[in-house]
């Protein structure tokens, strides 16, 4: 029975194609985007695990320098002989040289000390070959990723930017990628660290003891929990791209909607037919639900498919981002797990349950012997509007709530998706309001024709419309954001890049050597040495970076908000200078006190923007920072030459210092680097934007190409009273095109509406940087176009269908309709 | 074959494959092969002294072996392990830092009337975890350490060790000349031409406390060193071996070991060493050995843990007894090491080894 049924209901589809075909589009466009952005989410974070699982269980206590980032390795051997079972770690970043030079995360291990059980890549520490690793030669474990990332073959010796050979290089698939992991001697020699380590491992299960005597003022036993920086700092990266893939499955599902409802509208006589010839209720509900199903499967797997590849397209620039924001370290290539592909099919059905849930209700409550009644739509569409209503106040209220109250990074989104759905809710109502007054000034007999029609098409178009809101608000919000975040971040570079030449020593000792040959040399107006350590406060490592007191800092360094006089406290050691997402995150703010483990008290003189630095910062004074922490590393030197000097002078440090391109950058070089990381970091987010509005587009056109099949029934009547079918099809297209303009006004105010929640409530959250609020009209303009434009394409081929349409298959309508 | 011998196949096993099971006879040919390239063990080499109790670089194998019988104020026996081994992951000269060749395993063990409690600690070589120097005369690994107290040479040591829920810290004394074994302490391996540098201490007395979860007792009683390096790999075919040191109630110490092999009958041999000192070898006809009860290992295999032990030619037959029979060294490499008393035709008590026994 339910195999005649489903037969007999398949046949509609023969019938009109474009249903079907608008029914898989929606679903397989919801499902691409929804899977691609989960995949990119499910890698990323798979890639974290991996890195946390370098050495595992990472679920351990360490112990940590005090200050600065590393320790020599006495205190290693003295807790060992004072009974501490602890293994020693090294880490930092090996550079390599090349056209785009490459950096990874180096972890020099003591594969005999590690305490039992614990892993490295994927392999426990007691199967690891010791006389192997240790070498020489060694072994240099790398993941398959950062081996393609360097050009590499596996067994190569390569050399490093320092050029020390590596040991041979020797695949770990497990292993996290941007990371090389080396025996601890092996980590020395390439770091040029020698005798320095980073952190003890301690093992579980033991309790260590208070710290010996003389250690403690050097070391700290820190818990485990402390380390976890990563997760905590991509997470709003991932809800970000989380949230646009919610937006664009909402976009498609709209489609879907409509189509559906669209294709029971016109299956009621099929339906009806069928429910008289004996047919069940409940085989008739089944067979739609397995008929839903069918198009959610197939829709399922190319979505599915197609989210891998656009997964797999945008990887690169995700990753990139990553890394530039975060210094996370995402694999350039995709590798899921089954449960993805299946959860991309589970997306999809739930899609097309959501969607058609409604179509399904209404079928089940069919009337035996009701007529279709096409006309009975608008009437209970005011009831229906009415209800919508409420519920978009009820969701503006919610986001108004959010906006008022809520101070962490959900509580931004939830604000941005209830201001987006109750803005689409409210859409059809503000556009009956405003084609109710338009109606009002019309008095010809074909303009009030015109608009009444236009507010009789309004539901049946009312979905395709919010899609289009959404994306449209989406882009509008998005791209003020990014192109606001562009014009800041690059005034700043520019500010902020105001050496010629950057300078990064191997180690304090060669800087102090250089800052005291440099001036002997001709064009040199300044050294600005920096010096830096790390301190944690709050649990999250702060970089404390020393400057010297000098005019150039007051003239370039670019600060939000100051007190008076900022730079001379700076320069006297009573004040201090926070990077704005350290302000933010300890609730700092001017003249207020900070205080830093082991220094005395700072006064808060001024914040600063420190774009793109996951890290907290504080500026203080150069003499200050190395009374207080005499480990303090001379991190970089930013000289001031003049112009015509810089290659000579760079040259000459080259050959005098052996100081490779990673070491010795000058500004322009520099300007590429950070506008390329700015550049790829949104280059993942305007794609999916893009994709977003182009799901909109069709969402549009889908139902303008439905709709056009049952408007025959309304224009025909005007063409027996005279009117001619090119004018018909001109008064048809400004009816959508009213339509369109209406929302796409209704868009811009909402799209910036959307990027203020962005730039003042969701960045904030997220990076912790407030950015000023920026209005391009240009692009407003091009973006109303757009929308226009697409609205345009989408009529144009119904339109050119129905002028088309032969006078006799009008003249049928009318009879029919009539 | 030389006792403890095990100990290289040990290490050979942990550095060289880190395969907990047996490997097959084309890893001790392989092990042949650059053996060459390490410092040979030669005939009539004198051995000196105070620079011979220190490290021997270039040579691959090394290792301080102490074995202490205990008993404290109420007459229960305890039993003390102490153990530092020196491998050399190639061969060369010993270099600083991180780029040394020397790889270092300790195991100590603490027997008594609670059981057995063992622990194992690895350290590298050249950065100050683990060494040993001649003089004056300090071995250690972490915080165990075996180390000369005042004077020259070896007379006085102390010995400290621990692991979780046990520790020992001992004084070890003998006026006693040290024990060179085999041919003025060259000792020649069976059948094969391999040979080691071995010499022995079996007659320190003891005194001292041993702490166990946290209760301190003093105990007193006698320690047996043993020292041995060398380059040589093992026999293929040898699979295991029993081996007893002994102090025996009229003064005398014994060494009696039997290796047992694939596909013959178990080559014994032994070392007799009188209360003045002077030692005698014994080979295997001299010697009976016979296993008379096992013990099934709470977390190991069958061992024997009863022993009948006779040498006819000195008139003695004893019954060896260990004194806590489940005193397995669940190390990475596991083994069966306690104290035993000694019953028969004269009283006495020392250390048994087995290795070799599987599940």
């Amino acid at each position: 029975m339910i195999g005649l049924c489903l037969q007999a209901l398949l046949s509609h589809w023969r019938r009109h194609p474009l249903q079907c075909a608008s029914i898989l589009t929606g679903l397989w466009l919801a499902t691409t985007l929804w899977a691609g952005v989960q995949a990119l989410n499910q890698q990323a974070r798979a890639d974290y695990a991996r890195a946390n699982a370098l050495l595992t269980g990472a679920a351990q206590a360490q112990v940590s320098p005090r200050h600065g980032e590393r320790f020599d390795q006495h205190a290693y051997i003295q807790l060992r002989r004072a009974g501490w079972p602890v293994s020693p770690v090294l880490e930092g970043r090996l550079r390599f040289a090349g056209a785009e030079p490459v950096s990874v995360k180096l972890l020099g291990i003591e594969p005999l000390s590690l305490p039992p059980g614990s892993a490295i890549a994927g392999q426990a520490a007691q199967r690891i070959d010791p006389a192997a690793f240790i070498g020489p030669p060694g072994q240099a474990w790398i993941a398959p990723d950062t081996l393609q990332r360097l050009g590499l073959a596996p067994g190569a010796e390569p050399l490093s930017g320092d050029g020390q050979r590596l040991p041979p290089l020797q695949v770990q698939a497990q292993l996290a990628p941007g990371v090389m992991v080396v025996d601890i001697g092996q980590a020395q020699r390439l770091l040029q660290a020698p005798q320095q380590l980073s952190r003890l491992l301690i093992p579980a299960g033991y309790t260590p003891p208070a710290l010996p005597e003389g250690l403690n003022e050097l070391l700290v036993v820190q818990a485990a929990s402390d380390t976890d920086d990563l997760q905590r700092l991509t997470e709003s990266f991932h809800l970000n791209l989380t949230a646009l893939g919610l937006l664009a499955f909402l976009v498609g599902l709209f489609i879907v909607h409509a189509a559906i409802g669209l294709a029971l509208e016109q299956r009621r006589s099929l339906l009806r037919t069928l429910r008289a010839c004996g047919v069940s209720v409940r085989a008739l509900v089944t067979a739609l639900a397995i008929e839903l199903g069918l198009f959610a499967l197939l829709a399922g797997l190319a979505g599915v498919a197609c989210g891998y590849l656009l997964a797999s397209l945008l990887l690169g620039d995700v990753a990139a981002s990553l890394r530039g924001l975060y210094g996370a370290q995402v694999a350039g290539h995709l590798s899921l797990p089954l449960h993805w592909w299946l959860s991309g099919l589970a997306i999809s059905l739930l899609g097309a349950a959501l969607a058609g849930a409604g179509s399904l209700l209404r079928a089940a409550r069919l009337p035996l012997l009701a007529l279709a009644q096409p006309q009975a739509w608008r009437q209970a569409q005011g009831r229906w509007l009415r209800r919508q209503a409420l519920l978009a106040l009820l969701l503006l209220a919610v986001a108004l709530g959010c906006w008022r109250w809520g101070a962490s990074l959900p509580a931004a989104f939830t604000l941005l998706a209830a201001l987006l759905l109750g803005a689409a809710l409210m859409l059809p109502l503000l556009l009956d309001g405003a084609l109710a007054l338009l109606q009002r000034l019309c008095h010809r007999p074909l303009a009030q024709w015109f608009v009444a029609d236009s507010r009789q098409q309004l539901p049946a178009l009312a979905l395709a419309l919010m899609a289009l809101l959404l994306a449209l608000a989406a882009s509008v919000g998005v791209g003020s954001m990014t192109s606001g975040f562009r014009q800041t971040f690059l005034g700043w570079l520019d500010q902020r890049l105001s050496a010629e030449l950057y300078v990064t020593p191997h180690d304090t000792a060669q800087g102090l050597a250089i800052a005291a040959w440099l001036p002997t040399q001709p064009g040199v107006r300044a050294v600005l040495a920096q010096w830096r350590t790390e301190v944690r406060v709050g649990g999250a490592p702060v970089q404390v970076q020393g400057v010297i007191d000098h005019p150039a800092y007051a003239q370039h360094w670019p600060l939000l908000e100051q007190r008076s006089e900022a730079w001379r406290q700076l320069a006297s050691g009573a004040g201090a200078m926070l990077s704005e997402q350290l302000a933010r995150r300890l609730a700092l703010g001017l003249g207020d006190r900070l205080s830093l483990p082991g220094a005395a008290p700072l006064d808060v003189v001024a914040v600063y923007a420190d774009y793109g630095n996951p890290r907290g910062q504080v500026l203080v004074n150069a003499d200050w920072l190395r009374r207080t922490w005499p480990e303090a590393t001379l991190n970089t030197l930013n000289l001031r030459v003049a112009g015509e000097q810089v290659a000579t002078l760079k040259a000459a440090l080259q050959q005098r210092y052996a100081l490779d391109g990673t070491r010795l950058v000058d500004q322009r070089t520099l300007r590429r680097w950070s506008v390329e990381v700015f550049e790829r970091t949104f280059a993942a987010t305007a794609a999916l934007n893009s994709l977003t509005l182009g799901v909109a587009g069709v969402a549009l056109l889908i139902s303008l190409l439905t709709l056009g099949q049952s408007r025959l029934g309304q224009l025909a009547p005007l063409w027996a009273l005279g009117v001619r079918r090119q004018h018909l099809a001109w008064l048809s297209l400004g009816q959508t095109l009213l339509l369109a303009s209406l929302t796409v006004l209704l868009a811009i105010p909402l799209g910036l509406l959307l990027a203020w929640c962005l730039v003042a409530v969701v960045n904030v959250q997220a990076f912790g940087w407030r950015l000023p609020l920026q209005v391009f009209p240009g692009q407003l303009l091009q973006l109303a176009l757009l929308g226009l434009f697409t609205t345009l394409l989408a009529a144009a081929g119904p339109l050119w269908q129905l002028a088309r349409r032969q006078p006799a298959e009008l003249l049928r309508h009318y009879a029919d309709g009539t | 074959m030389e006792p403890r011998h095990w100990g290289v196949l040990l290490l050979c096993l942990l550095l060289g494959a880190c395969d907990p099971s047996p490997p097959p006879p084309a890893g001790f040919a392989g092990l042949g092969q650059d053996a060459a390239a390490f410092a040979t063990v030669v005939r009539g080499q004198p051995l000196q002294f105070p620079r011979d109790h220190g490290a021997h670089a270039g040579y691959r194998i090394e290792w301080w072996y102490v074995t202490a019988n205990l008993r404290d104020a109420q007459g229960r026996d305890w039993g003390a392990q102490w153990t530092l081994f020196r491998s050399a992951l190639r061969p060369g000269a010993e270099q600083p830092g991180w780029a040394s060749p020397a790889v270092w395993l300790g195991h100590a063990a603490l027997s008594g009337p609670f059981g057995h409690q063992f622990s194992e600690t690895l350290a590298r070589g050249g950065v100050g975890q683990a060494d040993v120097q001649a003089q004056p005369f300090k071995a250690w690994i972490d915080d165990w350490s075996l180390q000369a107290v005042g004077g020259q040479g070896i007379e006085q040591l102390q010995m400290r060790a621990g692991g979780k829920g046990f520790s020992y810290d001992l004084q070890l004394s003998s006026q006693q000349p040290l024990v060179l074994q085999g041919d003025q302490g060259y000792s020649e391996k069976s059948g094969q031409g391999q040979a080691s540098y071995y010499y022995s201490q079996p007659f320190y007395a003891v005194r001292g406390e041993v702490q166990h979860e946290g209760r301190r007792v003093e105990v007193t009683g006698n320690a047996w060193l043993d020292r041995e390096w060398s380059s040589q790999p093992l026999a293929p075919d040898q699979h295991g071996w029993d081996w007893f040191s002994l102090h025996l109630d009229n003064g005398t110490r014994l060494m009696l070991f039997q290796v047992r092999q694939a596909d013959a009958q178990p080559y014994r041999a032994g070392t007799w060493i009188a209360a003045d000192g002077s030692s005698t070898a014994l080979n295997g006809a001299q010697i009976v050995l016979e296993p008379l009860a096992r013990t099934q290992l709470v977390d190991g295999p069958q061992v024997p843990t009863r022993w009948r032990v006779q040498v006819p030619d000195r008139q003695l037959d004893i019954e060896v007894d260990a004194l806590v029979p489940q005193a397995w060294m669940g190390t990475r490499f596991p083994y069966w090491e306690g104290p035993v008393k000694v019953q028969g035709s004269t009283a006495g008590r020392g250390y048994l080894e087995m290795t070799g026994y599987s599940r």
